[in-house]
């Protein structure tokens, strides 16, 4: 290994590594299990966990055939579109949360509409955490499961269609389980980012304990009050999403 | 199952425009070199290549306004295609299923197909478990399950080794003969298309050059392409009576009288060469160049350039007498009986 490139790369190594190491030192190992067991923890967590796994559903709902459309279609402005779809992965997620406000805020955009007719007001619920981490997460499955949409070999498509296979059915019997492990692999990342989302959630659903309160929020306010509590909490985070990431990895995206 | 199709697809600087028909059970070969627009053809006839101009037609209906799905125009694409995630069973029952038949009847009517192209014990197995042969059958199955009208098949061959190929071309010609609906296949190997179809349809440059059953074509060709393929030499002039003039001035003489624009025909092996310019009767006796020397069965294949470019063949004996070698100066003769004139 050439010094030019070996000395960088452990640097690098080093650097990603090393704030993990500083948590584990730091963390309150003897008070760790009643820690764990306060009320507040827990409910983060559940929803953290769940608020996540909805984004990713909703993302995959959604995405997947955007994705699709991306990738299999020509239309004017696609270029565009594409990069419309990108926005929120190069935008502050701060700024998502405003602009997410002026949409569904009660006298947003659409939020008003909404208000009156269905009577659902998202800001300030879990329903806005899901939204906010969707919004935030989504652009990753999208580039994710295009990308794999054009490495698939669309040939297959074709030779399913001479079989009598409309479009939809090519879809769902071909190419979605040809692409599966491109969708996994974007669901994974999108779940990811969607758990530490922090910037949209708390500007659009603000930070209400057992409600709109998930882990990266309960932790940044821990870190004001409770040094160990941010540090116990950023360790749980932490935790769960190495394993559900490892388990995850070992089942569907497995090289 | 009558095919009538005129296929027009432009690119840039290549145009597709041929007429094509196809009887219910007449099997259809495109030959062709690569590049002559055979793939093409076949890919607009499916309806995966959207037609500029023409139509296609079969028994009746116009299909060329249709999608893929909605044609009942059965492809066996030159690498199959299978597809990966589903077994042999699964890929046959594909078509059956996109028709609304229960899970249970199409996996039975694939369970038929496999069986019926000797594939019985390997239903199970996925694609990349099969072998070259084995998947070339598999694809055929699944096309033939979804009840075509039509089948199309893109170099059905081309991918299997040559032991493999024998014996696939053989079962072929024996499901082709059974498939009651017209068939169309592409392929770049004369043999193929001589085994395999009841008429041949030459095609170079996206055009027809030429099209007939087998003894037609291979007695006259009608282009250089074609005069390779079966081995002969090809010329085309003007004849007035026995003699054919060609473009640059040089002569034929052939046995039967014709009149007017001809092609002018002869196998290699009605080629003599000498050391020196032979006494008696040959009419057809002129100076050549040995430009190459190479193995062509039994004998040796000459290439010789002179008033008219040729292709001789020798005995290994003849060659060694005569010392043939590139740049060699011999005389070539043709017995008029053996040059054969006809319409161009």
């Amino acid at each position: 290994m050439p010094p030019a490139l070996a000395i960088p790369a452990i640097a690098g190594l080093v650097f990603l590594v090393l704030p993990l190491f500083g948590l584990l030192w730091r963390a309150p190992w003897s008070t760790l299990p009643e820690r764990l067991a306060e009320p507040g923890i827990l409910a983060a967590l559940r929803l953290s966990l769940l608020t996540a796994t909805l984004a990713t559903a909703v993302s995959l709902v959604l995405g997947v055939p955007l994705a699709w459309v991306l990738a299999r279609t020509e239309f004017p402005g696609r270029r565009f579109v594409r990069a419309l779809v990108t926005v929120p992965l190069v935008l502050p997620p701060v700024v998502g949360g405003v602009a997410l406000l002026l949409v569904f805020g009660r006298r947003g955009l659409l939020g008003g509409w909404l208000d009156s007719t269905f009577g659902v007001s998202l800001p300030f619920t879990t329903a806005g955490v899901v939204v906010a981490e969707a919004f935030v997460a989504m652009p990753f499955l999208v580039i994710s499961v295009e990308g794999a949409l054009r490495g698939a070999d669309s040939r297959y498509e074709e030779a399913a269609a001479t079989l009598g296979a409309g479009r939809w059915t090519a879809f769902r019997r071909v190419t979605l389980p040809l692409i599966a492990p491109g969708v996994a692999a974007g669901g994974v990342l999108c779940w990811a980012r969607a758990l530490g989302e922090f910037g949209a959630t708390i500007t659009f659903a603000g930070n209400f304990p057992g409600r709109t309160q998930t882990m990266p929020l309960a932790v940044y306010l821990a870190l004001e009050q409770d040094v160990d509590a941010a540090i116990v909490l950023s360790l749980l985070l932490l935790v769960v999403s190495v394993v559900i990431l490892a388990a995850l990895r070992d089942k569907w995206v497995a090289a | 199952m009558t095919l009538d199709a005129h296929l027009v697809v432009t690119r840039p600087g290549f145009t597709l425009d041929l007429a094509l028909t196809a009887e219910a059970g007449e099997v259809v070969a495109l030959l062709g070199p690569n590049g002559a627009g055979k793939t093409t053809a076949l890919r607009a006839l499916a309806g995966l290549t959207a037609l500029d101009d023409g139509h296609v037609t079969l028994d009746g209906v116009r299909l060329d306004g249709e999608p893929p799905e909605h044609r009942r125009i059965g492809v066996v694409f030159q690498d199959y295609l299978l597809f990966p995630h589903l077994t042999a069973l699964d890929n046959v029952a594909f078509g059956p299923r996109c028709r609304r038949v229960p899970r249970r009847e199409a996996r039975e009517t694939a369970r038929e197909w496999l069986m019926r192209v000797g594939l019985a014990e390997h239903v199970r197995k996925k694609p990349r478990q099969l072998s070259g042969g084995q998947a070339q059958r598999v694809a055929l199955a699944r096309a033939l399950a979804a009840e075509p009208k039509l089948l199309l098949l893109d170099e059905p061959l081309a991918a299997l080794d040559a032991r493999t190929r024998l014996d696939t071309r053989a079962a072929l010609r024996g499901h082709l003969a059974s498939f009651p609906g017209a068939t169309v296949l592409v392929t770049h190997d004369p043999l193929d298309a001589l085994m395999l179809a009841d008429r041949l349809v030459i095609v170079e440059d996206g055009r027809i050059v030429q099209s007939g059953d087998a003894a037609e074509i291979t007695a006259r060709p009608r282009t250089d392409y074609v005069a390779r393929l079966v081995g002969l030499n090809l010329y085309r002039g003007r004849a007035d009576g026995t003699t054919v003039r060609l473009p640059d001035g040089f002569s034929l003489v052939t046995a039967v009288p014709q009149e007017g624009g001809v092609f002018v025909a002869f196998p290699p092996s009605a080629v003599s060469l000498f050391a020196a310019r032979p006494e008696g009767s040959p009419r057809n006796t002129w100076p050549a160049t040995v430009t190459s020397v190479s193995r062509h069965g039994d004998a040796l294949r000459i290439e010789l350039t002179g008033p008219i470019q040729l292709a001789a063949d020798v005995t290994p004996a003849a060659a060694v007498q005569l010392s043939l070698e590139p740049g060699r100066e011999v005389w070539a003769t043709v017995k008029a009986t053996e040059a054969t004139a006809y319409p161009a």
